[in-house]
């Protein structure tokens, strides 16, 4: 009788729903609706590279000791320097990082002595071309730009 | 001569995989079956190698840390640990105490995130879909503290050589902490929808069965020996980083068949717990890194040490030659080892319980094949 009744006031059915309902709370929902909600990602993550500038006088931090070059198990980075004659210093030209090849170990942040480089907390890194991956000085000091999504 | 005629062939060779969604990534079985019944298997491995003892020998010791991550790479502090273990003994440095608890933290974590892709995974191959969407919840959450400690949810690189390269950060403790207090209801949630349900019982009883002396004849080691009843753990039998300090159990099974392995790994989870417990209650201050030169250049010789991975003995062998480089760099992965024994576990079942005894012995291939 007892499960006669059960079965027709559906109380296995409403119980199963309950656990259903139950996990619908908004802290238990893991789901990222990406494009439009964008990951919180933690403060060390290791992301695209970005090579640091002085924000007083906009020059760049890099003081070309090619340690970063080194510290590479890829050997993916590739700098440049001259002798500046006025100055007696060594100077930045280019600086070349292939983040097709970038394992994101994060050695060459570590290595860096003036904390030029450093690993940000961009993740978006897909590009239509495999030139595309590999980046310039002016595209380490600048970011990536903003992708934008149209839906 | 009598006519032969195919149904007279009682042997009929089935290859599964390597692309199959049941063999965990790229490994090819080739099966002998009488009807449903095995009579006999023949794993082919390679698809995944990347020569990874290869390229240890041209990066320099430093270098060659993030790639025994990307071997198995469900378990890849773990990796790191063994690593970063066998080149200190090798300089004869140690690990000071700090860092030598945040990795016993880290790495007990990374057994738990391990565990739990096994469980979901495996809950999966055998049919079960709930458990893999509860599993990854909760591994989420590890992976966030390891996200959160050294920035990478994956190939995490959280170790160097000598110590840690990354303090722990200001909520480190409460947050493991938060994990510790929330896991155990969650492996009681799990327990709940396989230890009694009647379609586990009848997938994994009985099946796969493995004795203590073919574990042994075969040199299988980690949950699936400890399954065998064999109470082999190296975190007790021979302590590394601090492991004597903790107070665990070394679960064990009795019967060697797939639910056995299923306890053991759930009963692991729960004593990793509590040494992470212990762990973080424990946490000494001072120094993460110790006395290490910029360039490391050990001295010549080799040496030889394991550690107790979630899968089991994961062994490095080093030798060097007093360069910048190592010499030569010999991992022995324990799903390599373990998955000799399918070939005996598989003999005599059916051919469904093959994708059973396949996650059972928790293979990543990735480490099979380097």
């Amino acid at each position: 009788m007892k499960k006669f009744l059960r079965a027709v006031f559906l109380v296995d059915l409403i119980e199963g729903l309950w656990v259903t309902f139950r996990n619908q709370k908004p802290s238990l929902i893991y789901t990222e609706q990406y494009p439009a909600e964008r990951p919180k990602v933690a403060e060390r993550y290791r992301g695209a590279p970005r090579l640091n500038i002085n924000p007083d006088n906009g020059e760049t931090l890099c003081i070309a000791c090619n340690l970063c070059a080194l510290a590479c198990p890829e050997r993916l980075i590739v700098v440049t320097s001259e002798r500046n004659e006025e100055t007696r210093r060594k100077e930045l030209t280019t600086f070349t990082y292939d983040t097709s090849r970038c394992m994101f170990c994060g050695l060459c942040e570590d290595a860096c002595p003036v904390d030029a480089l450093e690993l940000t907390q961009d993740f978006e890194l897909a590009t239509y071309t495999r030139e595309g991956q590999i980046w310039d000085r002016q595209m380490l000091e600048e970011g990536p730009r903003p992708t934008q999504y149209t839906h | 001569m009598p006519d032969v005629t195919f149904l007279d062939a009682n042997e009929l060779v089935l290859n599964m995989g390597p692309q199959h969604p049941s063999t965990h990534g790229v490994l090819r079985v080739i099966l002998k079956l009488d009807g449903e019944k095995v009579l006999g298997c023949e794993c082919v491995i390679g698809y995944l190698h990347r020569g990874v003892e290869k390229i240890a020998e041209n990066r320099t010791w430093m270098q060659f840390a993030p790639y025994v991550d990307r071997m198995d790479y469900v378990a890849a502090v773990s990796n790191g640990l063994g690593y970063c273990l066998a080149v200190e003994k090798l300089m004869s440095v140690e690990a000071p105490p700090r860092a030598q608890a945040v990795r016993v933290i880290l790495t007990e974590l990374n057994r738990i995130t391990s565990h739990l892709l096994w469980l979901g995974t495996h809950a999966l191959d055998i049919g079960a879909i709930t458990p893999v969407f509860y599993c990854f919840r909760e591994r989420e959450e590890a992976l966030k503290i390891f996200e959160n400690y050294c920035g990478a949810r994956l190939t995490t690189h959280a170790f160097r050589i000598g110590g840690l390269q990354y303090e722990t950060y200001d909520t480190f403790e409460k947050e493991v902490l938060a994990f510790c207090d929330m896991f155990p209801a969650k492996v009681d949630e799990y327990e709940e929808l396989l230890t009694g349900n009647r379609i586990w019982l009848g997938r994994t009883r009985g099946v796969g069965i493995l004795t203590a002396e073919d574990c042994k004849d075969f040199g299988v080691t980690g949950p699936v020996l400890r399954a065998s009843g064999v109470e082999w753990d190296l975190r007790k039998a021979q302590p590394y980083s601090g492991y004597e300090k903790y107070d665990f159990a070394i679960p064990t099974g009795r019967n060697g068949d797939t639910f056995d392995r299923y306890i053991v790994r759930i009963q692991e989870m729960r004593q990793s717990l509590r040494i992470i417990r212990q762990a973080v209650e424990g946490l000494p201050t001072g120094p993460i890194m110790g006395k290490v030169p910029k360039v490391m250049k050990p001295p010549v010789g080799e040496c030889y040490v394991s550690i107790e991975a979630p899968k089991g003995e994961l062994g490095y062998f080093v030798v060097s030659d007093n360069s910048t480089q190592p010499y030569r760099v010999r991992v022995r992965p324990p799903s390599f080892v373990n998955l000799q024994a399918l070939d005996r576990m598989c003999r005599g079942s059916l051919i469904a319980d093959v994708v059973a005894i396949i996650g059972t012995i928790d293979i990543v291939l990735g480490e099979v094949d380097r």
